[in-house]
C-alpha cells in the first residue's frame, strides 16, 4: 500500500514534469520602467516551413522581441512596415533598416529535417556597419522552439549589452489557489508552467541547486516545516532534514554539496550546514539569539544570515565553518532575507521602513545601500544569474504577486498571475 | 497517597487514549484556524489497552471540557514580542500541571506570527515564542521529551488590520493525537 502510494506520488510527478509543451503563460509579464538609453532593434519574422504550425505569441520573432523589450534595455521596433523583409544575409538592404534608427537587424530560418527535427538558424547584424555579429544554427525537436527563442535573445543581448543573457533561465514560485499550494518551475518569462509537488498546507523557501536539476525546499504537509530536495528531472524527492522542531530556509553551496539549514530543536532558529544526502549536519551558529535565512556568497567563502543578535534583525556573516562573524547593515531597524549577487559584490535585502518592506541592495565594497523598489510590502529577492534583475514578491491590491526591479533601479517590472496569489519566488541559474 | 498517585496516573493514561475522538470546536476564538482542529490529523494512539475501564470515567477528558481550563489552547503575545503575559500563566501552569501527571502525553507547541515581515524571519519569531512557552514550562517541571517546539511562522495567519492581527499571534498546545 505504502509502496503503491509512493509509486503513484512519483509517477504523478514525473508526468507532471513530462507534461507535453504548451505556450500557456501563467504570469504576465508588464514593464514599469526602461533603462535611459535603449538600444533599437529590428527583429524580421523568421522564414518557417507552411507545416509547421506556431501561435503567433510562440513565432520565433514575437519571442525574441518580448524578452528583449522586457529587459527594459531594447526597443524592439515595428517592421511591418518595410518592404523587403530579408531571411537570408543576401537579401538584406542595410538602408532599409537605418532609415528606421534600427541599430541591430535579426534574420533567421527554420527549417525541416528529416526525424521531426527543426533547423533554426538566425544571424544578428550591425546596421550601421552593414557586419554580422553573431550567426547560430540549431538542430531541435519542435517543442524546444521557445526555449531556442530565448537563447537567440540571450545571444543578441549578450552581444549588444557586453552581459550575459537570462531569457533561457527558469524560475521557480509558490502559488495557492484556493487552499492548495503548489510549487511552480516556469521559464523566465512566465510560460510553460509546471507543477513540482502541492499540497493542502504551505510550501515555502524554494532553493535552486546550482546546476539547476534540482530543488531545496520547506513543506510543511507533516504538520511542521521540513526540508525536502527533488529533482525536476525525475520528479522523485527525499526529506534532507526532520529534525525535532522545526527545519527551514535551506540554500545549497555554489559547489551543490552541502546545503545551509535552519534548525530549532528546542531553542531558537540557528543555522547548520548538512550534506546534500542528509549526513554530515554540522552546527554553524550557537546563540540564543534568532540566527536565520542563511546563503552562500557564489565564491563559497561566508555564509550571510540574518540574525537579531543585536537586538534588531540585521543581516551578518561568517565564514563557511561558522567563524569570524560580522554585521553588514547598520542602516535601520529590520534588514532581512540576505542575497548575494552571482559577481559577489552586492547584498540584496529586505528593508522596513516604518511599515513598508523593499527591496534594497547594498555595495558590498563601499557599504553604501540603495532602495530600489517602490512597492510595499516586498519578500524574498532574488537576483537573476547575470545580476542584472532582482525578482521578489510583493502584494497588491491584498494578492500575492511576483516583481522585478533592475539592480540599478531604473527598470520596473509585475508578474501578474491570472489565478491565484503567487509568492516565494527563486530564480534558477543559467544552464547550458 | 502513593495509591492515589498510581491512581492519577491510571486515568490519565485512559484520558489520554480516549483523546483520539474527533475534537470539537473549542470556545476559544481561533481555535477553527489551529491546525490541530483539522479532521484529518492521524490518530497515534489506539484506544484499546483502555476497553475494560469503566464508561463514565472514559467519556470525560480535561483536555475537552469547555469548563475546565486545560481545553485552552492559545496564548497570546503582543506585537513583536515573546513574552508571555501574566494572564496566561494560569493556563500553562494548568497544562504543565497535566504533563507532570502524565508522564504518557506529549505537546506541539505550535507558534504563529502575523504576516508583517518575510516568511522565513516570521517563522523563527513563531518559534521564539513557542520556546517561550516551552521555557515556563520546563521551569513548572516539564520533561523535554513530552514537548516538541515548532512554527508556522506567517503561513495560518488571517489578520489583515491591527486588531484582526492580534489573533495571529500565538502560540497553540496540541497533544499528540489530537
Amino acid at each position: 500500500m505504502n509502496s503503491l502510494r509512493k509509486y503513484l506520488c512519483l509517477l504523478a510527478g514525473f508526468v507532471a514534469l513530462m507534461l507535453p509543451f504548451s505556450s500557456h503563460a501563467a504570469l504576465t509579464i508588464e514593464i514599469v520602467g526602461g533603462a535611459a538609453q535603449q538600444i533599437p532593434i529590428a527583429i524580421v519574422p523568421f522564414a518557417q516551413p507552411a507545416s509547421l504550425k506556431v501561435a503567433p505569441q510562440d513565432a520565433m520573432a514575437s519571442v525574441i522581441g518580448a524578452d528583449l523589450q522586457r529587459s527594459g534595455l531594447f526597443r524592439v521596433l515595428e517592421t511591418r512596415g518595410v518592404i523587403n523583409q530579408p531571411t537570408d544575409i543576401s537579401q538584406v538592404r542595410y538602408a532599409d533598416w537605418a532609415a528606421l534608427q534600427a541599430q541591430a537587424l535579426t534574420i533567421g530560418t527554420i527549417e525541416n529535417l528529416p526525424g521531426n527535427r527543426l533547423k533554426v538558424t538566425f544571424r544578428l547584424l550591425d546596421v550601421l556597419k552593414q557586419t554580422q555579429l553573431a550567426g547560430l544554427e540549431y538542430n531541435i525537436a519542435p517543442n524546444q522552439l521557445r526555449m531556442t527563442a530565448h537563447k537567440i535573445a540571450d545571444v543578441i543581448y549578450e552581444k549588444l549589452t557586453g552581459e550575459p543573457g537570462v531569457f533561457a533561465t527558469r524560475i521557480t514560485y509558490v502559488s495557492k489557489a484556493g487552499k492548495r499550494y503548489s510549487l511552480q518551475v516556469a521559464d523566465a518569462d512566465g510560460f510553460n508552467p509546471q507543477t513540482v509537488v502541492s499540497s493542502a498546507e504551505p510550501i515555502i523557501s524554494p532553493s535552486w541547486s546550482p546546476d539547476g536539476t534540482k530543488l531545496a525546499y520547506v513543506s510543511f504537509e507533516k504538520k511542521k516545516p521540513v526540508v525536502y530536495v527533488q529533482s525536476l528531472v525525475s520528479g522523485q524527492r527525499y526529506v534532507l532534514a526532520n529534525f525535532k522542531g522545526n527545519n527551514s530556509a535551506p540554500s545549497w553551496s555554489p559547489d551543490g554539496k552541502r546545503l545551509a539549514i535552519v534548525l530549532t530543536h528546542g531553542a531558537n532558529s540557528q543555522v547548520y550546514a548538512i550534506n546534500a544526502d542528509g549526513t554530515g549536519l554540522q552546527q554553524l551558529t550557537r546563540t540564543s539569539a534568532i540566527d536565520t535565512e542563511p546563503v552562500w556568497s557564489p565564491d563559497g567563502q561566508f555564509i550571510y544570515f540574518t540574525s537579531d543578535r543585536g537586538g534588531s534583525p540585521q543581516i551578518y556573516r561568517m565564514t563557511s565553518t561558522g567563524a569570524g562573524v560580522q554585521r553588514m547593515t547598520f542602516d535601520g531597524s529590520y534588514n532581512v532575507s540576505p542575497r548575494i549577487s552571482p559577481d559577489g559584490k552586492m547584498l540584496s535585502f529586505i528593508k522596513r521602513d516604518g511599515d513598508i518592506f523593499r527591496v534594497a541592495i547594498q555595495d558590498l565594497m563601499t557599504g553604501q545601500v540603495q532602495v530600489l523598489s517602490e512597492t510595499q510590502n516586498d519578500e524574498s529577492p532574488s537576483f537573476a544569474p547575470n545580476g542584472r534583475m532582482i525578482l521578489y514578491a510583493t502584494s497588491m491590491g491584498g494578492k500575492g504577486t511576483l516583481a522585478a526591479v533592475s539592480s540599478d533601479g531604473r527598470v520596473r517590472q509585475r508578474l501578474s498571475d491570472n489565478g491565484g496569489d503567487v509568492r516565494e519566488p527563486a530564480w534558477g541559474p543559467r544552464v547550458d | 497517597m502513593n495509591k492515589g498517585l498510581i491512581g492519577t496516573i491510571l486515568l490519565a493514561v485512559m484520558l489520554t487514549a480516549c483523546s483520539s475522538k474527533p475534537m470539537k470546536d473549542a470556545p476559544a476564538p481561533v481555535e477553527e484556524k489551529a491546525p490541530a482542529a483539522a479532521a484529518s490529523a492521524p490518530v497515534a494512539e489506539a484506544p484499546a489497552a483502555t476497553a475494560a475501564a469503566p464508561e463514565s470515567e472514559l467519556a470525560y477528558n480535561p483536555l475537552k471540557d469547555p469548563n475546565n481550563i486545560l481545553s485552552q489552547r492559545s496564548i497570546y503575545f503582543d506585537f513583536d514580542k515573546d513574552e508571555v503575559k501574566a494572564e496566561f500563566r494560569p493556563l500553562i501552569e494548568a497544562h504543565a500541571s497535566y504533563l507532570n501527571q502524565n508522564a504518557g502525553a506529549s505537546v506541539v507547541l505550535q507558534g504563529h506570527a502575523d504576516e508583517i515581515g518575510t516568511r522565513e524571519y516570521n517563522l523563527a519569531l513563531g518559534q521564539r515564542r513557542s520556546v517561550s512557552v516551552k521555557k515556563v514550562m520546563n521551569l513548572l517541571g516539564v520533561q523535554d521529551r513530552q514537548i516538541e517546539t515548532v512554527s508556522y511562522g506567517e503561513e495560518k495567519a488571517t489578520g489583515t488590520d491591527a486588531t484582526s492581527r492580534q489573533k495571529d499571534r500565538r502560540v497553540d498546545i496540541i497533544y499528540q493525537g489530537e
